[in-house]
């Protein structure tokens, strides 16, 4: 019988046998990072539009998550830098080739904006909690006159930061399991549907709902067929990209991913959305909630799943 | 000036020497190496056959890890080395993973840290450590750029290959086969 066996006589911590070096803060700040970029984007988008009475939620409430949730996943990305005492090399140059440089440079700037944007609306958030300082007041008020060029300016970031979450992963042709073409597309679809989710958790409006509702049907859908895609990829693709794929569709995360993500966090959410537009009795949050489960589920598989991925041995 | 270094799998032993004197001379951490010894047995018994490398960084001519790293820290010197500067490199694991040949690791220190060719020894006029100790001399180190040095003349007249081409990094470590 033809036989091959390999050994390696490398054992080196966090490489072998399989690698460990992104972990947990990673893929929480890659759902963070995508649900933030959501949010910013439906805000702007409404005030573009001019939408922005119809869609209170959207413009203000949600919105509050996105600093909070960008500053948690920058500190989760801190926390996994291992020379941390040297981050700020990030900000001595720019490297064009580095999506981790397009992503610390997109992260400065979007995470002030998105701090300005709610402290906008800080008059409506909060009416009985006054500003104290009256150069706050007017620098509200300096705000409020130039909502419409920080939503200009929002509209592209938001879709970098959102973009740029999934190709941080599918630029590393080493994990074949990440090297498609299509990550980018799907987190930045993964980050708007959990993000619809989150402004119909936020809203109080039936109008606003049903809105959110139905552009979160629309991304799901878009989202099952990337989804579709990228199994497709791997299938055409090289042997490396044929055995990424198992650990998908017959492996390790097979049940965390088709249940969870797939099932869970996609079709069953989706459905509940469109027999709650039909007018059936369904509790809003019940989608909303798994929408969200299933996209941080989804960045936790992808992360994971990649690591055990290689060329060699 | 390109280096490149030829490993010829039909002399090497796999005595692991060059692994010792790489960790010797570049102080690298306990548990850690910088490069590292391969076997693999294929074949229907008794028609078996054995091939040993000794693997390290490829100081690849398309380096995937000097491309994703973001601060710059990693980056190529003359001669087509692939280097990392400690005080630049941040420990964000990017060229870890982006590496077909997951030849880097995290120093416990927290930068990356890697196969350096021993450029410190080659601006000496001196080889490689790993080159330099090899009992079987297996290991041949030179530039490609001059067609009459032995690493040309070595890959002129012997069948060669490198580790994972379809990867498209353009390896500079060639295995005699």
């Amino acid at each position: 019988m033809e036989e091959e066996l390999f050994t390696s006589g490398r054992n080196i911590p966090n490489i072998d046998p399989s690698l460990q070096i992104w972990h947990w803060p990673i893929s929480l700040y890659l759902f963070l990072g995508g649900l933030a970029a959501g949010l910013l984007f439906f805000a702007a988008v409404s005030t573009v539009l001019k939408k922005d009475g119809e869609t209170p939620a959207a413009v203000k409430y949600a919105v509050m998550i996105a600093p909070m949730a960008l500053v948690v996943g920058l500190m989760a990305l801190f926390y996994d830098l291992n020379h941390k005492i040297y981050f700020w090399r990030l900000y001595t140059t720019i490297r064009i080739e580095s999506p981790m440089s397009w992503g610390a440079w997109v992260l400065l700037l979007t995470t002030p904006l998105s701090m300005l944007w709610v402290f906008s609306y800080w008059k409506e958030l909060f009416p009985n909690m006054g500003l104290k300082f009256g150069f706050l007041d007017k620098f509200q008020a300096f705000l409020v006159k130039n909502r419409m060029n920080m939503a200009y300016a929002l509209i592209p970031l938001s879709v970098v930061l959102g973009i740029y979450t999934g190709i941080l992963l599918s630029a590393f042709n080493a994990r074949p399991l990440w090297n498609n073409a299509i990550l980018g597309p799907l987190f930045l679809v993964s980050g708007l549907s959990t993000a619809a989710a989150t402004i119909i958790l936020f809203s109080k409006s039936h109008s606003e709902r049903s809105l959110f509702s139905k552009i979160d049907i629309g991304l799901i859908i878009i989202e099952l067929a990337l989804i579709v895609h990228m199994i497709m990829g791997y299938w055409a693709g090289s042997e490396v990209q044929l055995e990424a794929m198992q650990l998908l569709v017959n492996g390790e995360f097979t049940v965390m991913f088709f249940v969870f993500v797939v099932i869970l966090g996609l079709l069953l959410p989706g459905l509940l959305e469109i027999m709650e537009l039909r007018g059936y009795k369904v509790p809003v949050v019940v989608p909303a909630i798994l929408i969200l489960i299933g996209g941080l589920v989804f960045r936790f598989v992808m992360v994971e799943a990649g690591q055990l991925t290689r060329y060699l041995y | 000036m390109r280096y490149a270094m030829v490993i010829d799998t039909k002399k090497c032993v796999g005595c692991s020497d060059c692994v010792v004197a790489c960790q010797t001379e570049n102080n690298v951490p306990i548990g850690y190496c910088r490069d590292w010894i391969t076997e693999r047995v294929e074949g229907a018994y008794p028609n078996l056959e054995l091939e040993l490398r000794s693997e390290r960084c490829n100081h690849c001519e398309n380096a995937p890890c000097v491309r994703c790293c973001p601060t710059g820290a990693s980056h190529i010197i003359d001669g087509g080395i692939v280097l990392v500067t400690p005080d630049e490199c941040i420990g964000c694991g990017a060229c870890i993973e982006s590496c077909p040949y997951d030849a880097r690791y995290q120093h416990p220190e927290g930068y990356v840290d890697k196969c350096t060719f021993c450029h410190h020894r080659l601006e000496k006029g001196q080889l490689p450590a790993c080159v330099s100790v090899c009992p079987t001399k297996c290991m041949y180190f030179g530039d490609l750029d001059n067609p009459n040095s032995e690493v040309s003349q070595l890959l002129k007249e012997r069948k060669h290959k490198t580790l994972a081409p379809e990867a498209g990094t353009k390896p500079q470590v060639y295995y005699l086969i």
